[in-house]
């Protein structure tokens, strides 16, 4: 009798002691270290000392012309690059699923690759082709298209275009497996019968298959617009955040203002909780969109 | 008239797929066979293989630590993957074969937590370590990554597929949770397994901000870290060198990515769509 009665307790806490390990990984890696930053954001250090400055780094961060400069470099590549990138995707997915189409396999597999490379390896090759008298501009070069070799690196714009180029370059067949899976999931009766009536197939795809593709849409802009967020290894590697902060970004910033320059950890916190702020709005607008269907 | 337009149409969509594919392509060909050109042939942008392999590869070894890297790479990586998957799976299991009203809210707390961008928990981390004395040793690499969140979400939506009436039938015959998830959850599920595998294998491997910072002698780092110091330590790289270190850390990756591409792709693909 008394193993009937223990036994509902027993099962309820099942799910607990499987996932114990998860949870404590979870609270001591994520959990703390994510309320020890907030706590941190109301310090200052200097050296080994810090002192309490309430909101002070908050109001600091939005005096300082490289912090903005960071915030709003963020913005533009997001601005720009998702957009084209998401675009491009959807695009290439929809030639993909063309009816009868040949060395499928191949197509796939090409435009998957550069997703395997590593950050710091595609963004290294990328430095490598865009130097000064390096393989791009000699390619322009014989092509025509200029007389003499663009400064990829030292122009403030071309630089940002080399970032938007490198990152469309490595994301792109990402997001488009995403949109083959889903258009994989959708039923093909609706636009055939709408091609029978006189509609083209281009047509019929916005305005009957992309409607459906909303939620992969919506999660492929929101992890692509968080990415792009948290942009970090690619400025390392590409250009270093110049010339002049062209390129600086608010994760470069922070990592700078941490590890090399002054060690203010208290301002780095502050930086970082700007982009928590961020994500997490955005992440309320996805479960918005997505809760409406 | 329409048939004409449909063969342009189709035309076309080869003509871009191709172009598009080979711009997907190139850059990695040009990291595989510049590692073969000396630094001159590269920059002035030979295209084709050269002979000079073996001197790039010589340098490389004599001035970077290029074995150990990538000792240290496959230690930390084969540790992370087999934690992680382990921990995630078990919780994903718990969370949903035993859901109650309390494990449906800290599962969605800890999926929350997915949304934390990780230059968030860089400087603490980066404290914590300090105080416990571990900077600069594999296991500050390993324990932030043996918990992940993606693995988690990544394996419920997978455990969905897992009929009660087999685990119910397994539980009369006696066998302890522990058991059945041994013996019958794990088996079953090897397709999932082998995806998540590989997502956290090259998620490990290639990762580069964390063990950059917490990494401080060379003999500790990983082969990407490694590699990155090349081309920043000198005013005018040897590109050689740099290309074929470069082509080293991609291989283990790349030949993975080869053998199990299929179950890969419809493994992650297949937790979106549920």
């Amino acid at each position: 009798m008394t193993g009937k009665k223990s036994r509902p307790t027993h099962i309820r806490t099942v799910w607990f002691r499987l996932s114990l390990p998860m949870i404590i990984c979870v609270a001591s890696f994520m959990l703390y270290p994510f309320v020890y930053s907030l706590v941190l954001s109301f310090y200052s250090h200097k050296g080994l000392a810090s002192s309490f400055v309430g909101a002070g780094n908050y109001v600091k961060m939005f005096h300082d012309p490289t912090f903005v400069k960071a915030l709003g470099n963020n913005l533009l590549f997001l601005a720009i690059q998702v957009p084209l990138m998401l675009v491009l995707a959807l695009f290439l997915a929809y030639l993909l699923e063309t009816k009868d189409l040949k060395w499928v396999g191949f197509y796939r597999t090409a435009l998957f690759l550069p997703c395997v490379t590593s950050l710091v390896a595609y963004s290294l090759v990328f430095r490598t082709m865009f130097q000064f008298d390096g393989l791009v501009n000699r390619l322009l070069k014989a092509m025509g298209f200029i007389s003499a070799p663009l400064p990829w690196f030292t122009s403030r714009a071309l630089a940002r275009a080399v970032v938007i180029l490198a990152l469309c370059w490595r994301w792109t067949g990402y997001n488009m497996m995403y949109y083959i899976a889903g258009l994989q999931n959708i039923s093909k009766e609706l636009t055939e019968a709408a091609m029978i009536d006189g509609c083209s197939r281009l047509n019929a795809f916005i305005r009957i298959v992309i409607p459906q593709l909303k939620p992969v849409i919506v999660f492929t802009s929101v992890t692509s617009t968080i990415g792009t967020l948290q942009l970090f290894d690619e400025i390392t590697m590409l250009t270093e955040g110049g010339p002049g902060n062209g390129t600086m970004t608010v994760s470069y910033y922070i990592y700078k203002q941490s590890f090399e320059l002054n060690n203010n950890y208290g301002y780095s916190a502050a930086m970082s909780w700007v982009i928590v702020a961020i994500v997490a709005l955005l992440s309320l607008i996805q479960l918005r969109v997505t809760r409406e269907e | 008239m329409a048939k004409n337009k449909k063969r342009v149409s189709r035309v076309l969509t080869y003509i871009v797929l191709t172009l598009v594919s080979l711009i997907s392509i190139f850059p990695c060909y040009w990291m595989f066979i510049s590692a073969f050109n000396s630094t001159e042939q590269i920059v002035g942008g030979r295209m084709i293989p050269s002979t000079h392999l073996m001197e790039n590869l010589r340098n490389l070894f004599d001035t970077y630590p290029i074995v150990q890297g990538v000792l240290n790479s496959m230690k930390i990586s084969c540790i992370t993957v087999m934690s992680s998957l382990l921990i995630a799976s078990l919780a994903a299991y718990g969370f949903e074969k035993f859901r109650t009203d309390h494990s449906e809210k800290v599962y969605n707390v800890i999926l929350i937590g997915m949304m934390v961008p990780f230059s968030a928990l860089v400087v603490p981390l980066y404290r914590m370590m300090a105080k416990s004395g571990i900077v600069n040793t594999h296991a500050a690499v390993i324990l932030p990554a043996a918990g992940s969140i993606f693995l988690l979400f990544f394996f419920r939506q997978n455990f969905r597929t897992i009929p009660d009436e087999i685990l119910e039938s397994a539980r009369i015959d006696g066998a302890g949770e522990l058991r059945i998830f041994a013996t019958i959850v794990i088996p079953t599920m090897r397709a999932t397994y082998a995806a998540a595998a590989i997502y956290a294998f090259m998620m490990s491997w290639n990762n580069y901000m964390w063990p950059m910072i917490i990494l401080s002698s060379d003999a500790k780092k990983t082969i990407i870290v490694l590699v990155s110091k090349i081309v920043t330590s000198g005013y005018y790289p040897d590109y050689g060198v740099q290309m074929a270190g470069l082509v080293i850390a991609t291989i283990p990756i790349a030949a993975i990515f080869m053998f199990l591409q299929k179950s890969f792709v419809e493994g992650l693909t297949g937790s979106v769509k549920g």
